[in-house]
């Protein structure tokens, strides 16, 4: 028994020592930019490679060096642990802090309150305007444009199996992550662009429940292949999809897939016709530009094509010819404000046309029966179509218009 | 049982080594595995060793925050492995502190829920939650430890399975308690009101964590060694037989001691609910019901040995991390670096309870 008490005993002083002579924080370089990074993977996914890539981009544009001022976090779960690492990188001397996935919001939140002095930025949450805290930032690409566009080159392709008699039911099929507004507001653009060419078309979405599960994503395209999709679009992160339709191109079934976040032509070469992108790199700059010129960051960051924000990959080459035109022609439409693709004349619901969306922007508390945070009641759809992202850069079009039909929510 | 021919390392069970020289061996062990991961280090990355593990220590204490954390993390577990203690010293091979923990997990997250807005204040809620928590895990507990009183099913299997439908409970109440809608996560809970949170106790987030876990510890310690029900374990633990013929009813001591460490991994769910995560997720109980396991095993189930085990394990745990973030190496070194140390501790112990000896030897008792 009094060995053991020693071991403790000497654990103790240890400790004691350790607690001590722990470095104190320097001070000097406060005015110095470092830059924390909470990625939910890394280079191996596709969504995180994006953010990767967009951070790397921003940091050249705004000459910071990676090396030094810098601290990379990969791999962070959206539980507590995301708290951590935050609260760890502020301790560290990070004076501005991003992460990257929507479940990391809450955590980062928590660590704001805590260091009004650091900026935290989780991309794609929705709360900033509306928590409270001036230190809070949100930034989202306009997805919906790219989606829209990606739709495009899907309805053309569509439109020209139908035209050749290889198709005779424009059938589309969507592998959805989870029934939230980001991927509601995703698919809705999707299939308005493919309805842009193929005005009879309808679609069916499934969710996997999961951003990235390359074995679900990969089961679900095949099962909505079987129930007759043509076209599988996807709002999730992995190539599962695509290489499931490409192996059910390989034998002989007629299927294409439009992807997400990565070019997808190097898992589908002949099935892939595009992906739907986001160029976080304007994002990432115009936050880290806006922090060191000292001004005070905006709560919401967005940027749709007009700004670079978002682009499709590279056309594979199944796409219908003429495609590349179109894509063009829908682009110029979009900067130039001519075209929206939330076109309050293109959807109906439940076979009425919506005239007026009152969108709430205040968050519910833990049990739903008030709220957490208390946002405006805005109208959304103004001059004929429906304002996304524009109040919020988080998405917020969530109507289930008709002509889709979800197949597991 | 008579040997016929002799091999040439001949294992046999040691009667019982110093504690000073056992402890030797497992800080042997523990050198060793740092050596061996200095060379993986060398060999992968290229980096001084020296460097590193200076690194590993900053990571685990450099800064008060990274202390607490470790505490924490340490408190959780070491809650966990003592309320295995009573299990194991039994004998009862309880594999389902990992379920017990997700229950009570749950117990916790609804009762924070659901009253979270009713007004109460915050020491009777927790009390509530914290009565939940043991609760869940008791029944949890309880359920395998009844059938192998009377039925004599394999505990083992049972409270393995038992695991997976606490999974599957938890997975099921995930989407129900979503917040926000449609994005399949809990979310924090509470996250404005904080309603369910431990209070910062002697200026400290985690005060309470450490509070509630001292105690427990200390109270196993005395209840395994000193009261009765802590004898009739250790009896029973020992030999069936021998308990019943001392006139130890062996299925109340199964049921009731199985039904105590469900109980307090039940509770180690509240800890991680409401002291640590502020949300309940398949991860609440993240491994730590079977690291828990060698905890409890390296302790040889007392739970004041216990505290330096887990401390050692959380140590190496997040300064793994540490490391492999600091030097941008990928997680998984990580893993292995922490699995190699593992291995050695573990190893460690089969020198204590065992010894080699090579060639031929003479006749030599057989333990059992």
């Amino acid at each position: 028994m009094k060995k053991f008490l020693a071991i403790v005993l000497c654990l103790l002083m240890v400790l004691a020592i350790a607690c001590t002579t722990k470095p104190a924080e320097t001070p000097s370089t406060e005015k110095a930019i470092k830059v924390g990074i909470i990625l939910v993977g890394d280079e191996n996914e596709g969504y995180t490679y994006a953010h990767i890539e967009g951070i790397k981009e921003a940091l050249k544009n705004c000459g910071i060096d990676e090396a030094t001022q810098t601290v990379w976090k990969y791999v962070i779960p959206e539980t507590s642990v995301c708290y951590d690492t935050a609260v760890d990188l502020a301790e560290q001397g990070c004076n501005i802090i991003f992460s990257n996935s929507y479940g990391h919001q809450s955590y980062m939140v928590q660590a704001a309150a805590e260091y009004p002095n650091v900026v935290f930025v989780p991309c794609t949450g929705d709360t900033a305007n509306v928590c409270g805290l001036e230190n809070v930032v949100n930034m989202f690409p306009q997805t919906y444009q790219s989606r829209y566009v990606s739709g495009v080159v899907a309805g053309l392709k569509l439109k020209e199996l139908m035209d050749e008699g290889k198709v005779t039911d424009p059938y589309v099929g969507y592998v959805g992550a989870y029934p939230y507004a980001e991927v509601v507001s995703g698919y809705t653009a999707f299939f308005l662009g493919i309805k842009s060419i193929v005005p009879d078309a309808h679609m069916d979405v499934q969710y996997t429940s999961s951003w990235f599960d390359l074995n679900k994503e990969n089961e679900t395209a095949k099962a909505l292949m079987a129930r007759g999709c043509v076209i599988i679009g996807q709002h999730a992160d992995s190539t599962g999809a695509p290489s499931a339709v490409q192996a059910a191109l390989q034998n002989g079934e007629i299927h294409y897939s439009v992807g997400y976040n990565v070019d997808m032509l190097s898992v589908a070469p002949d099935a892939a016709l595009t992906s739907a992108q986001n160029n976080w790199g304007v994002l990432y700059t115009n936050v880290l530009k806006d922090f060191m010129a000292g001004k005070k960051v905006a709560h919401d960051y967005t940027a749709g094509y007009e700004a670079d924000g978002v682009m499709i990959s590279e056309l594979g080459k199944s796409c219908a010819p003429g495609t590349k035109e179109k894509v063009d022609e829908v682009i110029a439409a979009i900067k130039a404000g001519t075209l929206h693709p939330f076109d309050a004349a293109t959807f109906t619901v439940g076979g009425a046309a919506v005239p007026s969306v009152v969108y709430n922007f205040s968050t519910w508390n833990s049990d739903y029966t008030a709220y957490q945070y208390i946002g405006e009641e805005i109208e959304c759809i103004k001059d004929g179509y429906f304002h996304e992202s524009e109040f919020r850069s988080a998405p917020y079009f969530e109507l289930r218009i008709d002509g889709i039909t979800e197949l597991n929510n | 049982m008579s040997i016929k021919s002799e091999p040439l390392i001949r294992i046999s069970k040691r009667d019982g080594m110093g504690r000073l020289k056992s402890w030797l061996i497992r800080l042997a062990a523990v050198l060793i595995s740092l050596i061996i991961n200095a060379i993986i280090i060398y060999m992968i990355a290229g980096l001084n060793p020296l460097l590193v593990y200076k690194e590993m220590f900053e990571g685990v204490f450099g800064t008060n925050r990274r202390m607490w954390a470790w505490i924490r993390d340490m408190m959780l577990l070491l809650c966990i492995a003592v309320g295995l203690a009573p299990a194991f010293k039994m004998r009862f091979w309880n594999i389902g502190a990992e379920g017990q923990i997700l229950v009570g997990g749950i117990g916790a997250a609804a009762i924070m829920i659901y009253l979270g807005s009713a007004g109460l204040p915050n020491w009777l809620l927790l009390i509530i939650m914290a009565v939940v928590s043991l609760v869940a895990g008791a029944v949890w507990g309880m359920i395998p430890a009844v059938f192998k009183a009377q039925w004599n099913t394999n505990e083992t299997l049972f409270t393995l399975m038992m695991n997976y439908i606490a999974i599957q409970l938890t997975s099921f109440f995930i989407p129900i308690w979503e917040h926000p809608a449609g994005s399949n996560t809990v979310g924090t809970i509470n996250s404005v009101s904080k309603a369910g949170w431990f209070p910062s106790m002697f200026g400290q987030m985690y005060g309470l964590n450490v509070l509630i876990v001292l105690l427990l510890t200390v109270l196993m310690y005395v209840y395994l060694k000193y009261s009765k029900h802590g004898y009739e374990i250790g009896v029973v633990g020992e030999s069936e037989n021998t308990a019943r013929y001392a006139a130890i009813n062996v299925k109340t001591v199964v049921v009731r001691s199985m039904t105590l460490s469900g109980a307090i991994c039940g509770l180690a769910g509240f800890l991680a609910v409401a002291g640590a995560d502020h949300t309940i997720s398949t991860d609440t109980s993240g491994g730590r019901g079977f690291i828990a396991i060698i905890v409890a095993w390296l302790a040889k189930f007392n739970t004041l040995v216990m505290i330096l085990i887990a401390a050692l394990i959380v140590f190496l745990d997040k300064g793994a991390i540490a490391i492999a973030s600091k030097f941008q190496l990928s997680n998984d070194v990580s893993n292995i670096l922490t699995g190699v140390i593992l291995f050695f501790i573990l190893g460690s112990e089969f020198f204590i309870n065992y010894k080699l000896k090579f060639g031929f030897v003479n006749k030599e008792e057989k333990a059992r």
